[in-house]
């Protein structure tokens, strides 16, 4: 998805772009991503205010692309489980506004009004309109095509071709040699091993989520609804499995559950207990979903750098190298902000947001 | 509780049964798990007790197997050394750290959990049916060949009074002529492979006469009650409003295209169609099971790559009912022995390994001769529905692969959402591949079955403390 | 002409009433839901989430899902699994099965 923004911005600015990818469109973890295009789940600092960038770029993407992506301008619900959490959530909520975000506090009536299947006795919660969702497959299927990039899937680069004094001259795949004098590295959670391939690095490790796919349902979760420690679980440096409900419906109809982090490597085999605690979280939060079939599960992994900011703009070790991966959960959702800001790199401009919090030298060199 | 090491048989077929009376007439206890309330599977499916049928043989095919198996269940179950735990719909095998738990769902409802624990599982999940699609196919009245037959087995039901009995297999003459003797007017049976091709492959056909000797006696059924049989025909399209009132019939060339002209209009309110059969997988990979191509690898103890996991029958390659007793034999054997942590006696499965050798030479020819015509895409027009479940049109998965430049199943799955539902893609994705022109990759379902959340909120939790 | 039940010389215990969107019916001890659909002339149960089209039996043995049927209020009963048991009460679906 990443890539696929990148392209389409790039290529708006009056860019020649090629795509390559070793796998299909899609491939990655985006093909195991929810789609979610949020603003609710950010503390205000580089990260809100590139959602912020984002998700008025993807209102505008909407209305050209929205119904061949499944876009549903949902809006999101945080729910507090206990007072203590409500606290906490109110006063992130607010933060946030200053920051400018919609965040409308619900309590009571309001907040079954919004989600009338929640549990009951739940002290209350946060409506984020800004919120929505894409089905992220299509949505970069959709993108690279309307990009007009020339798009080589199936085809894995081998190497950076740079000059002797380092610059970036294309690269070079198993299908031939590409050249050009620009690199962009959205690999996502295998951009460390791009970046190794510059003479670089760049430390994205992986962070593996499940997520659990019910029957077809008529519409009963309105929004993307989830529990106010959610936040918490995304900025944790644990590798152990942690769980937060997730839970939204879809235009197409089954509802989709998440979320689970682990620090596994990349291993794929399904994990019973994360998947329980996934179904244990979401009836918690939705009792009716007891009695609802789950029909499939997926796993991805989610590219994480140590301080859960992705890293954005160029590489000072390697001129021509550009980064914009690393997104961490939040990828689908950020890619237009990014897109839009590697273009605006790109093509000499200054970028509208403060790049210095994304810059990919900014982790210390790892020893060998 | 008995410390004598506990083997889980999934799957009360020949297979599982096979497997169930080695490996408890070797000592071993077993637990017979299957998701009927009888034993048999697919291939000995018993009409349902109540319906008190005092000649159940006049729909099936080497009864007396059968009575071997079932009176061998009977008397272990009889003399403890197997438990057979019927109506159990499992949905996942979980291996922990010492054996494993078997996760399934009660009943015809499938709503209440049970679970048992086993220190080895041997894994015989049958088969089912493959259709590929084509105009007109998701009228009702259009149902898979085998499903006629297990309706028919099972409750002593038929679809319709005309049927037609087409596409491609061993199993269309068995279905025609079972359907025949209860009363079904079989209308035509066609069947697409090449009498030429079965020339060629003749030389190991012929090494098996029984089974040859089986084709005869069909076909010679068949012919006396003259039934109009076309070779190296293929349906092109079912027609009705609501349910199907004919089908239009054609020739193939011999590169298994439609010969124009050749088109007739058949008459008749079914139509019973099957082009081959595909393992059930799903409860091997979620396992971990090394599969080769769509079915599951198997070493010659009928051992997975999976410590503890052993697996026999269509699951590890289609190939009939003789083949999965002899892999199930080698298979009881192989476990019992090594439960017991003994090393196995091959010389004890000798006739069963010899049997299994020429039974997957004969499929292996016989998936030679019955193949689907080599054309059949060009059939399925634009919108015609590929997956059944969703919806999605032959046009949509073209548009996914041309316009959208999905080669993979998966990407097409996720563009267009062909396999995404209730039954994720077990019908429809041989058809996706062969639209989209990419190969039939197993799907990776961690479900066999779909849970109700709130089991599987709880599911496992016992293993974990 | 036989019928299945000759052909197995099969005697099973009295007939008894079910409905099908209120429509009695008869049934056999030992029939499944959709064999006793069958019986009764019936060869669709179910409309399609999307384009509405009629659907019945497929697979008949449990993994297609095609022939999804609502049994005394629970939906999406495979017809071809459940067996049928005297009062029941069908009714056709549409859409998710969850629609009433």
């Amino acid at each position: 998805m990443v890539g696929a923004a990148c392209a389409l911005y790039a290529a708006r600015a009056g860019l020649d772009v090629i795509v390559v990818d070793r796998g299909p469109v899609a491939g990655g973890t985006t093909g195991a991503g929810e789609g979610n295009l949020l603003v609710s789940d950010k503390e205000p600092g580089p990260e809100l205010d590139l959602a912020l960038l984002s998700v008025r770029l993807w209102t505008e993407l909407a209305q050209e692309h929205g119904e061949s992506i499944e876009y549903e301008a949902k809006g999101g619900v945080v729910v507090a489980t206990s007072p203590g959490s409500l606290t906490a959530l109110e006063r992130l909520a607010a933060e946030q506004r200053a920051a400018g975000v919609t965040a409308v506090p619900v309590a009571g009536d309001a907040l079954y009004g919004l989600e009338p299947h929640l549990a009951p006795g739940l002290p209350g919660g946060v409506h984020y309109p800004q919120d929505s969702q894409v089905m992220p497959a299509l949505a970069a299927a959709r993108l690279l095509r309307a990009s007009g990039a020339r798009l080589f899937t199936g085809r894995t680069v081998t190497d950076v071709l740079r000059t002797p004094e380092g610059t970036v001259l294309g690269v070079r795949t198993d299908r031939g040699d590409i050249h050009a004098p620009a690199l962009v590295n959205a690999a996502g959670t295998w951009g460390g091993d791009l970046a190794a391939l510059a003479g670089t690095t760049l430390p994205v490790l992986p962070r593996r989520g499940y997520v659990l796919v019910t029957e077809p349902l008529p519409r009963m979760v309105r929004h993307k609804v989830y529990a106010a420690d959610y936040v918490a679980d995304v900025a944790s440096d644990s590798a152990a499995l942690q769980t937060s409900p997730v839970v939204e419906g879809t235009a197409a109809g089954p509802v989709l559950i998440g979320a689970s982090r682990e620090r596994v490597g990349f291993d794929r085999t399904f994990s019973l207990p994360a998947l329980r605690a996934l179904a244990a979280g979401a009836t918690r939060l939705f009792p009716f979903l007891a009695d609802v079939h789950a029909i499939r599960s997926y796993v991805g992994f989610r590219p994480y750098l140590p301080d859960h900011l992705p890293a954005i703009g160029p590489d000072p070790r390697v001129p021509g190298l550009f980064h914009a991966c690393g997104h961490e959960g939040a990828g689908i959702g950020l890619s237009t902000g990014t897109g839009h800001l590697i273009a605006q790199v790109l093509t000499a401009k200054t970028p509208d947001l403060d790049l210095t919090p994304f810059s990919p030298d900014r982790f210390a060199e790892e020893t060998a | 509780m008995t410390d004598r090491p506990h083997l889980a048989v999934i799957g009360a077929g020949p297979a599982g049964l096979a497997a169930t009376l080695a490996a408890a007439g070797h000592g071993s206890r077993v637990t017979l798990i299957d998701s009927a309330a009888e034993a048999g599977g697919q291939f000995y499916r018993q009409p349902a007790t109540e319906l008190h049928a005092r000649r159940p043989q006049a729909l099936h095919h080497q009864w007396q197997t059968w009575e071997r198996l079932r009176d061998g269940l009977h008397n272990h179950v009889k003399a403890g050394s197997v438990q057979h735990l019927t109506e159990h719909h499992i949905w996942f095998v979980e291996r922990l750290p010492r054996g494993f738990a078997v996760h399934a769902l009660l009943g015809p409802e499938q709503q209440d959990p049970a679970t048992v624990h086993a220190d080895a599982v041997l894994l015989a999940t049958g088969g089912y049916e493959q259709v590929l699609p084509f105009p007109g196919w998701t009228l009702p009245g259009v149902l898979t060949a085998g499903g006629a037959q297990a309706m028919l087995k099972g409750t002593l039901t038929v679809p319709g009074r005309r049927a037609v009995v087409a596409g491609t297999g061993p199993l269309l003459l068995p279905v025609a002529t079972g359907l025949a003797a209860a009363g079904v007017e079989i209308v035509a049976l066609v069947e697409s492979a090449d009498p030429r091709t079965l020339l060629r492959q003749s030389r190991t056909l012929a090494a098996h006469p029984g089974k040859l000797g089986e084709g005869v006696l069909y076909t010679g059924q068949l012919l006396r009650r003259r039934t109009r049989t076309l070779y190296h025909h293929t349906v092109v399209e079912a027609h009705g409003t609501d349910r199907v009132e004919a089908v239009t019939v054609a020739a193939l060339d011999a590169e298994g295209r439609v010969r124009p002209g050749t088109e007739r209009r058949i008459p008749c309110d079914t139509l019973a169609v099957s082009h081959g059969m595909l393992a059930h997988t799903d409860l091997a990979e979620s396992l971990g099971c090394r599969l080769d191509g769509t079915h599951v690898h198997v070493d010659e103890e009928q051992r997975t790559d999976v410590p503890g996991v052993w697996a026999a029958g269509e699951a590890t390659g289609i190939g009939g009912s003789g083949l999965a007793l002899a892999e199930g034999h080698i298979a009881g054997n192989s476990a019992a022995a090594r439960l017991a942590d003994t090393e196995p006696d091959p010389g004890e499965w000798a006739a069963a390994a010899k049997s299994r050798t020429k039974l997957r030479q004969f499929a292996t020819a016989l998936d030679r001769v019955y193949r689907p015509p080599a054309h059949w895409t060009e059939q399925v027009t634009d919108d015609t529905v590929v997956c059944r479940c969703e919806e999605v049109t032959a046009g949509a998965v073209r548009e996914a692969v041309g316009a959208l430049g999905a080669g993979d199943l998966r990407t097409v799955k996720l563009l267009t959402r062909a396999g995404m539902g209730w039954c994720q893609g077990r019908v429809c994705g041989p058809a996706v591949a062969g639209l989209a022109g990419c190969a039939l990759t197993a799907s990776r379902r961690p479900f066999a079955r779909p849970v109700p959340l709130g089991v599987l909120a709880r599911a496992g939790e016992e293993s974990a403390q | 002409m036989t019928s299945p039940l000759d052909l197995a010389d099969a005697h099973p215990g009295p007939a008894f009433t079910v409905t099908l969107d209120g429509r009695r019916i008869e049934a056999l001890p030992g029939q499944t839901v959709a064999a006793a659909l069958w019986t009764a002339g019936v060869a669709s149960w179910r409309s399609t989430r999307g384009e509405g089209r009629p659907r019945g039996i497929f697979c008949g043995i449990g993994v297609c899902f095609d022939c999804l049927v609502t049994v005394n209020g629970r939906p999406n009963q495979r017809a071809c699994l459940v067996p049928v048991a005297p009062d029941d009460v069908i009714r056709t679906q549409e859409g998710t099965g969850h629609d009433d």
